[in-house]
């Protein structure tokens, strides 16, 4: 395991050195001056520009610029926003933690959703119910995202009007900010009207995660499906069955287990898409995440925010992969210590 | 065993659950959401100071709400009336104005700021002092314009501003202006608190007092998340009627796409400028609510250049159009917009039925022609504006119109159109024939439309685009201001109105209405015909 974890350190830290050289050299691809670009100081004087010149070693080496960037991205001074003049580092603060809760919730949800129908299809190979959800999790794949959010929209929100159609909570709660996440500040608020927000906030996220949640459900489908399908044909399966255990005991003790550890590791994979897929949604469901804030910024020219926004939604997504596969190797021995098993 | 007080625990929890999420908050859902209002805006303001703009979206969103004026305009019948002032007085003269203030007006007590005094006369003279007095400490922050006063020339018109006691002061001016205490009605001439701005330079915060504003308006303010919403409570301690409303919550949403959708949803109550009208009115649970602005859209004539030069070609092309099609067409019927007689709207009190109308009729156009000696016709350069406003919501439309309609008469039109800073650049050098442009009045005095539309002094400055410059006109707009007496200024108008109707400079069109949509459970009056909407008096039920 001691193994494992530092190799994945080691992925970690050169997938960081190489972004961080990406991000840095954006400064100098985008248009204008690099010294703009990078600190974001669009209206300073140019004595101004000259200081921040010095700050960021602007008559150094290449390298040694790289490295005073590394440090003022360390000591949190990510530049300002070119348009609102405001610091990165505090907007991506403040965004990211809804973009975090709407992603978590989503891929809970087609989880729970998709790997349970996989195996539904699985057991069922070949049969009715196992075309009908092939075909399902096709048209759910198919569908474009931005079209279906609408469509959710003038379903649930205007001609049903179960559901609302904007934003992370109404307006009315007034809900400090403590975690960034809704749900946990809710809790941790002293608001009167705390289960009131709580329950304001639940149905604002339904609409959006399930929207994020479609597309990775039906590939879980198809993961999950494939999955148990190859436990079931393996050999301690058809061993369990010629000793004579009822079906239930072979998917419940067995199958499902073995099964599940295999979907686990494509999870990681998934988590990039679903991120791409909440950025549209959020700009539907008018959500306050990282991804509408970048897709705005990318919209104003405002090249320091796009800067910063790609380097925290890239160490997000490589987090989330890195925790998955640590749950796989938690969950799989194979996968940890390849003295085990077969080569 | 095991078994059963799991099951137990599950039948518990879930009970639990659903009861939280449908039983426990029906009850309280009244007490939160009764007595408060969501509304849908269309914009972010750019300051919390109206002093300092003068679009229509800081104003909406900050002067009624924040703020009160030394006097108002009487939302029934737009006179003057008091507000901050309790009366006033002004001398024969017209040229010396004394105010006297109400006592006990209280200025907001928020987070980061508490008042130790109520509204005097110093708070009033600073006000005014920051705007005439560029030596004044405040005059530079945020960048030392504002707009509205110096467009009616205030620091010319104005000797000086004194405080005579506590609660008096006195305005002298260097000549009479009856439209002088319209402007300080406006939603413009607010008052800031004098202590806040002496709090703040000690702070060494002085630009804060454009955005953490005080003021003495019903509402305070509690939160701004830039471009997201604006969180208004209510101040306690107003010294006029208190609002109801518990929290009154600006979402700031510029699609208009958007703001139907939420409308729709039922997260907002009220939304600006809605779109699909149809929609809105079908719904039982929706109100659609207008109100004629005090606005005008017109054909303007360049009057100091071939053809148009001539009184009898402007008064055929006049007869030509048809204005009921345009207003069907552009303004989509008469629920939107009234045809305009004459420059006023009538809702103004200097507006007057006996103007002769101008009507429509091609053979009376072509004898008009005849008679010019041009029966042959010509060609023109006609200038649509490139941008929707409400006065004109499809200038270039209306010109198609217009177009087809000359036709008829043997006059050829060429529509053109520029980008809005380059349009308004070349109209204002003249190089147009004709221009189809529009005007939204500050304040109901008639001297508001009268003056920047077609005095001599706005055809220097470029904003009277005819170019057109009456001698006998500009006396009598400038005799009007003299005296306070209505009648007399009513009867003064009145020949200018006649004047404009027989030389006609300019063919008004239309004065267009502005819209809003509320959930039926709203209740209040919020738009007016000028100026920014007011949330106080607004309940919900």
């Amino acid at each position: 395991m001691l193994i494992f974890t530092l190799r994945r350190l080691n992925l970690f830290l050169f997938t960081m050195l190489i972004l961080s050289i990406l991000s840095f050299s954006l400064s100098f691809l985008f248009p204008g001056e690099q010294i703009i670009n990078i600190s974001g100081q669009i209206n300073a004087t140019p004595e101004g520009i000259e200081l921040v010149a010095l700050e960021y070693g602007k008559h150094e080496s290449l390298i040694t610029q790289y490295w005073i960037y590394l440090n003022q991205l360390f000591e949190g001074n990510w530049g300002v926003s070119m348009t609102s003049q405001l610091p990165i580092y505090g907007e991506i603060l403040n965004h990211l933690p809804a973009t975090i809760e709407l992603t978590m919730t989503a891929l809970f949800i087609a989880m729970v959703t998709g790997i349970p129908i996989g195996f539904i299809a699985a057991i069922n190979h070949r049969k009715k119910a196992d075309d009908f959800i092939l075909s399902f999790a096709m048209i759910g794949y198919s569908i474009p995202i931005f079209w279906l959010g609408l469509l959710t929209i003038l379903i649930f929100s205007i001609q049903l009007g179960w559901l609302p159609s904007a934003g992370q909570i109404s307006l009315l709660y007034e809900i400090k900010q403590v975690t960034g996440i809704q749900f946990i500040d809710i809790l941790l608020s002293d608001s009167p009207y705390k289960w009131q927000a709580f329950q304001n906030a639940s149905s604002h996220i339904i609409l959006p995660s399930c929207v994020v949640a479609l597309a990775p459900a039906t590939i879980f489908i198809r993961l999950a499906r494939t999955s148990m399908l190859n436990v079931l044909d393996t050999h301690y399966i058809k061993a369990a069955m010629a000793k004579g255990l009822t079906f239930q005991q072979i998917i419940y003790r067995h199958a499902i287990r073995n099964a599940l550890v295999n979907v686990i590791r494509d999870v990681g994979l998934q988590f990039a898409n679903l991120v791409t897929l909440a950025m549209v949604t959020e700009v539907i469901f008018s959500w306050p995440g990282i991804g509408r804030w970048l897709i705005e910024s990318i919209y104003q020219r405002d090249y320091t925010a796009i800067q910063g926004g790609l380097l925290a939604l890239s160490c997000f997504i490589f987090l989330v992969h890195i925790l998955t596969d640590f749950i796989y190797a938690t969950l799989n021995p194979l996968a940890r210590e390849t003295h085990r098993g077969p080569q | 065993m095991a078994s059963y007080f799991s099951k137990q625990l599950q039948s518990l929890l879930f009970f639990t659950m659903s009861w939280c999420l449908f039983a426990c908050n029906s009850e309280n859902k009244a007490s939160l959401s009764a007595n408060s209002i969501i509304y849908c805006s269309e914009g972010a303001p750019e300051t919390f100071n109206p002093q300092l703009v003068t679009s229509g979206v800081t104003i909406d969103a900050t002067s009624k709400q924040l703020y009160n004026q030394l006097i108002t305009f009487n939302a029934k019948n737009n006179s003057i009336s008091p507000s901050l002032a309790k009366s006033w007085h002004v001398t024969r003269d017209n040229k010396k104005i004394t105010f006297y203030l109400r006592k006990n007006v209280n200025f907001h007590q928020t987070d980061y700021f508490m008042p130790t005094r109520p509204l005097n006369a110093d708070d009033v003279l600073f006000s005014f002092n920051r705007i005439l007095d560029e030596e004044h400490i405040y005059h530079q922050v945020s960048g030392g314009r504002y707009p509205f006063f110096q467009s009616v020339g205030f620091s010319d018109l104005i000797q000086s501003v004194e405080r005579i006691n506590d609660y008096t002061i006195r305005f002298t001016l260097n000549r009479a202006d009856s439209s002088f205490l319209a402007n300080l009605a406006t939603d413009f001439a607010i008052i800031l608190s004098k202590e806040y701005a002496e709090q703040l330079i000690k702070q060494d915060q002085m630009e804060n007092i454009d955005f953490q504003p005080i003021g003495t308006g019903p509402f305070k303010l509690k939160e701004y998340r830039g471009g997201s919403f604006i969180r208004y409570n209510p101040h306690e301690q107003y010294w006029g009627s208190n609002t109801t409303l518990k929290q009154l919550v600006f979402d700031i949403t510029p699609s208009n796409t958007g703001r139907l959708t939420k409308l729709l949803a039922g997260e907002c109550d009220i939304v600006a400028y809605p779109i699909a009208h149809e929609k809105i009115t079908q719904n039982p649970k929706l109100a659609l609510n207008d109100v004629t602005a005090f606005n005008i859209g017109y054909l303007g004539f360049n009057t100091a250049k071939y053809p148009f030069d001539n009184k009898l070609v402007r008064q055929a092309v006049g007869h030509a159009i048809d204005r009921q099609a345009i207003l069907e067409t552009v303004y989509f019927g008469d629920a939107k917009a009234e045809a305009a007689t004459s420059l006023l709207p009538p809702s103004s009190w200097a507006y007057d039925s006996n103007i002769p109308v101008i009507d429509y009729s091609i053979v009376k156009a072509k004898e008009l022609l005849l008679e010019a000696g041009l029966p042959d016709g010509f060609s023109i350069d006609l200038w649509a504006m490139p941008v929707q406003r409400a006065y004109n919501p499809d200038a270039v439309t209306m010109a198609k119109l217009i177009q087809a309609d000359l036709q008829k008469i043997g006059i050829q039109v060429n529509i053109i159109s520029f980008n809005w800073q380059e349009f308004l650049r070349r109209v204002a050098l003249g190089e147009h024939h004709a221009v189809l442009l529009g005007w939204s009045a500050d304040h109901p005095d008639p001297d508001n439309f009268f003056k920047p539309l077609l005095s001599c002094a706005s055809a220097e400055t470029g904003n009277n685009r005819t170019l057109w410059c009456n001698e006998k006109y500009d006396d009598i707009i400038h005799r009007a201001l003299l005296t306070t007496d209505i009648k007399e200024r009513k009867q003064l108008y009145f020949q200018a109105l006649n004047i404009v109707a027989e030389e006609l400079p300019l063919l008004p069109i239309a004065h267009s209405k502005r819209f809003q949509a509320r959930s039926t459970k709203i209740k209040g009056p919020l738009l007016n015909a000028f100026g920014g909407i007011d949330f106080n008096g607004v309940s919900k039920n």
